[in-house]
């Protein structure tokens, strides 16, 4: 702007431009963080749901904590599943886990008597080692992850059917409850204090000491390096086997986790629980803005995103909508989601 | 006493000979530029001395005692800090946390060690003002920077690591003519402080700028080493392509040069006798 008298309106200019630069710049920090995609859904989803179906129940505390114990479930394997993935790595074998740390509870418990709390410490062990073994391979082979806990995948099913036909002469374990009653394991991964399912305080916990850890201590920051780069991660020194195998066993016990809570609660468990939940923590991981090639997520996105998956779930239940239409919701969900979270990566890499 | 010396070093993957009876000395306070064409034999040399191979014959001395070095990390250890040509920084990492990646600083709460985010940027910035790049926010991805900003952090790092001696591949071989004079700044600063560069560079003038000794490999195997004033840049030029060979090289090209103007020459007759033929006819 020209000319001394017209000074102040280039001031006055010169501030408003200023004053959009900052506004933009907080704004593209906020747009660059991994989750934003996802909690932008969840609003959409919500409100969604709040219109259509706020009226037939949504909108009720029962129906809300219906959603959250759905969610629970996704949510519990998607915060484990999500740092694997920044690290660079799948796990396909957490479904097939599930199914057999609830027989590894379940049959020495009913058939054997044993303590409860002896059969979820030994389903435990037995999960850290799978996950050693699923790392131990993934690491000193190379081979991509998918085959390795493909395999895993077929050969956790397989034995546990197997062998519970072999022991049991059924496919289904049950009868727990009558075991249950003084154990000192049980308390903390059964009951509802505060009226909410356990399961969705142990996902609330998970969410935030797994956040934190990521975010907060060396061994985050190596998750996101052994992901972005491995080669590069070792060399400044990263010990990048450690800490993919430890992943890989976090995520098996949360898969034996989730089997827990549900033997619990259930009494009984059968050889097919778990099947394909391996995807939908996948699913909430993706949503949550968690990149499959590694390197970029985060826990609280995986959280939104197995969040969204309850809230979609239960939702369709309340409106007049087919419940069938699930799967193919799900599937546009995470379409929408792998482009959104790709452009908004974009951004975060371009020059500012 | 060099910082680092390799003695008569022989590296063989399988029955191939990578490199053969090869004698370095790095002082410090010198910038020792490793000069080859491609396949010289460059980078095997580069992973012996940053660790990721241990040589097949030969011996690795730091200041004058053996060692045998497993990892990057015991080279680290030591001092030795290796710039790896594109697998210097996570792109989509902070530029904080690529900086301290493998020595986060930590804040202890009892026994619970917590990355110490605020010092670690406070650092960052510190350190690349000091080589003259103001970041807008440390906490921005690494993947926002340029090639030869890259490269400047990677440096930054390993002498704030105090790095003794840093190895830098083809550091400038990727960037505009503008960063490669930024990069080469960096590497006299660093210089100055006492350290011992190796510059791998297959580009003599980036060399020439700023080396102080010279090495030639070519097929595994080394020329020698040469002070900056007992060789010319030419003289290195034609070493790294193999002497001899560009001479013959030379010799073609000519001969090439020499039968065209033969048959431009009678190209041209040609073409003069028959426009001599067409006037004739005109008339």
């Amino acid at each position: 702007m020209p000319g001394g008298e017209n000074g102040v309106f280039a001031s006055a200019g010169r501030f408003r431009r200023n004053f959009l630069e900052g506004r933009m710049a907080n704004l593209r920090k906020l747009m660059v963080r991994p989750e934003l995609g996802a909690v932008t859904a969840l609003i959409a989803v919500f409100i969604y749901f709040a219109v259509t179906a706020g009226s037939q129940g949504f909108l009720t505390t029962e129906g809300t904590i219906n959603y959250l114990e759905v969610g629970a479930e996704h949510g519990i394997l998607a915060v484990s599943v999500a740092l694997l993935m920044i690290a660079g790595e799948f796990d396909l074998s957490i479904g097939s886990m599930i199914g057999a740390a609830g027989m590894i509870i379940a049959i020495p418990v009913t058939k054997f008597g044993w303590p409860p709390w002896l059969a979820i410490l030994v389903a435990f062990a037995f999960s850290l080692a799978v996950g050693y073994l699923n790392g131990w391979l993934v690491v000193k082979t190379r081979l991509p992850s998918f085959i390795i806990t493909l395999a895993s995948l077929y050969l956790l099913r397989g034995l546990t059917f197997g062998l519970t036909i072999a022991l049991l002469n059924y496919t289904r374990a049950s009868g727990m409850g009558s075991y249950l009653n003084g154990d000192p394991l049980v308390t903390i991964f059964s009951g509802a204090p505060l009226g909410l399912k356990i399961s969705i305080w142990w996902w609330a916990g998970l969410t935030l000491v797994l956040g934190w850890i990521l975010f907060n201590t060396s061994y985050g920051n190596w998750i996101f390096a052994v992901g972005g780069d491995a080669q590069a991660a070792r060399n400044v020194g990263v010990p990048v086997a450690r800490v993919k195998i430890s992943l890989f066993m976090l995520t098996a016990a949360t898969g034996t986790l989730l089997a827990t809570i549900q033997v619990l609660d259930t009494g009984s468990t059968d050889v097919l629980r778990g099947e394909l939940a391996e995807l939908e923590a996948i699913a909430s991981a993706v949503i949550g803005g968690n990149l499959l090639t590694g390197g970029y997520g985060s826990v609280f996105g995986a959280t939104v995103g197995a969040l969204i998956l309850g809230m979609v779930q239960q939702g369709i239940f309340y409106t007049n909508i087919d419940t069938n239409w699930f799967k193919a919701v799900l599937g546009a969900m995470l379409l929408a989601a792998v482009l959104l979270n790709n452009y908004l990566r974009q951004q975060a890499l371009r020059s500012q | 006493m060099p910082i680092i010396e390799l003695k008569d070093v022989t590296k063989t993957f399988g029955r191939v000979n990578a490199l053969r009876g090869i004698s370095v000395k790095i002082e410090a306070g010198e910038v020792h530029c490793l000069l080859g064409d491609n396949g010289a034999g460059k980078s095997t040399l580069i992973k012996i001395l940053s660790g990721v191979h241990r040589p097949s014959q030969g011996t690795y001395e730091f200041e004058g005692k053996p060692v045998e070095l497993r990892s990057p990390r015991e080279a680290l250890d030591l001092g030795i800090a290796t710039v790896f040509q594109d697998l210097a920084m996570l792109p989509l990492m902070s530029i904080t946390r690529n900086f301290f990646l493998g020595r986060e600083p930590q804040k202890k709460f009892g026994p619970i060690a917590v990355f110490d985010s605020r010092t670690a940027s406070g650092i960052t910035n510190e350190e690349l003002k000091k080589i003259g790049i103001s970041l807008r926010d440390p906490d921005q991805a690494v993947g926002t920077l340029s090639g030869g900003e890259r490269q400047a952090v990677a440096i930054a790092r390993a002498v704030y690591f105090g790095a003794r001696v840093l190895i830098l591949d083809e550091p400038t071989s990727a960037l505009g003519v503008k960063e490669a004079a930024v990069v080469l700044k960096y590497i006299v600063q660093a210089k100055t402080k006492g350290i011992g560069v190796i510059f791998i560079t297959h580009n003599v003038h980036h060399a020439w700028a700023v080396g102080d000794t010279f090495t030639v490999l070519n097929r595994g195997t080394s020329y020698g080493t040469f002070k900056k004033a007992d060789v010319t840049r030419e003289r290195l030029l034609q070493m790294m392509a193999g002497g001899e060979e560009l001479e013959e090289l030379a010799v073609e090209l000519e001969l090439i040069a020499k039968r065209d103007s033969t048959e431009a020459g009678k190209l041209e007759q040609q073409v003069a006798k028959v426009l001599e033929d067409e006037a004739g006819e005109s008339h």
